[in-house]
């Protein structure tokens, strides 16, 4: 049996960090916005723009939903169906040609 | 047996971990498919709508930019109330928590009022495909906030009735986890909806 302290829980972060990880997330859309109307940045708006919506994606997730902090446990129940959802739209996006000229 | 161990026994399990805590991110698991189920439905459908009006014609960038950062911070809101709660200040974790359902009551204005631009411009469900898929998938979502603002507002009820204390902050957390996950959703849906046109 898997004893208590095994899995124990670690302190929350701090109300400043909250505050700073919030600036940063208003930051990223901010940026992901100004990439948006860049003509020159047409050709790699795609990988741009994913990868900053995973940026603000582990933010949420790892500092507000404490999943950086909390049980392995609860990790797993989250990543695994995510990874399966994101498996899936993978397959189904390259099937479908959805990023394809 | 004390009832006082009968209880803590019920509210953890084996693990050690809170059931409900475990219970919420399963929950949360299971959401990740419904939602990724609804992308791809979306996603496979963008460009492919034989009539207008086609996303082009109708997204409107700033407008949803702000409603989007009105989402952002109402999950700071909910952080620094769940901080109050388990810090025992109930006069700013029910302030927090207000806040919180009062930014995504913004939010759900924000998405009437886009819902109700477009239906004036002429798309509808049975519009064309875009219409169809959009009005699901945004729709699915507007649908969790709503449920997530009576969560938080409910949780404002029992805090001025002093039913909610410093000793159940982890009902403030389990609704938090799942106000944080409507926000992550959100996340996804503006960079593949508005930004990839």
């Amino acid at each position: 049996m898997t004893q208590p302290h095994e899995h124990a829980e670690h302190a929350h972060p701090s109300n400043r960090t909250y505050i700073l990880v919030a600036a940063i997330l208003g930051v990223i859309t901010a940026v992901e916005v100004g990439v948006f109307y860049l003509d020159a940045l047409k050709p790699v708006l795609v990988p741009i723009l994913l990868a900053l919506s995973a940026a603000k994606f582990t933010m949420v997730v790892g500092f507000f939903m404490h999943l950086k902090f909390d049980s392995k446990l609860y990790r797993a129940l989250f990543v695994g169906p995510l990874v399966v959802a994101i498996a899936v739209m993978m397959a189904m996006f390259l099937l479908y040609g959805v990023f394809s000229a | 047996m004390s009832q006082t161990d009968a209880a803590a026994m019920e509210m953890h399990s084996a693990t050690g971990l809170p059931n409900r805590k475990i219970l919420m991110w399963a929950f949360i698991g299971s959401e990740c498919m419904l939602f990724g189920s609804l992308i791809i439905v979306y996603m496979v459908y963008r460009g492919k709508s034989l009539v207008g009006p086609y996303p082009a014609d109708l997204l409107n960038i700033p407008f949803i930019t702000v409603t989007t950062f009105v989402l952002l911070m109402s999950s700071l809101m909910m952080v620094l109330a769940l901080s109050a709660v388990q810090r025992g200040d109930m006069k700013w974790g029910k302030i927090w928590l207000f806040m919180t359902a009062l930014l995504g009551m913004v939010f759900l204005g924000g998405q009437v009022y886009e819902f109700s631009h477009f239906v004036h411009e002429g798309l509808t469900l049975k519009t064309n495909l875009f219409g169809g898929s959009f009005f699901l998938l945004t729709g699915t979502h507007g649908a969790h906030v709503a449920v997530g603002v009576i969560w938080l507002m409910s949780l404002v009820f029992m805090a001025q009735r002093g039913r909610l204390t410093q000793a159940n902050a982890e009902t403030v957390e389990i609704a938090g986890l799942y106000w944080h996950f409507v926000d992550v959703v959100w996340i996804v849906l503006f960079t593949l909806i508005y930004l990839l046109v």
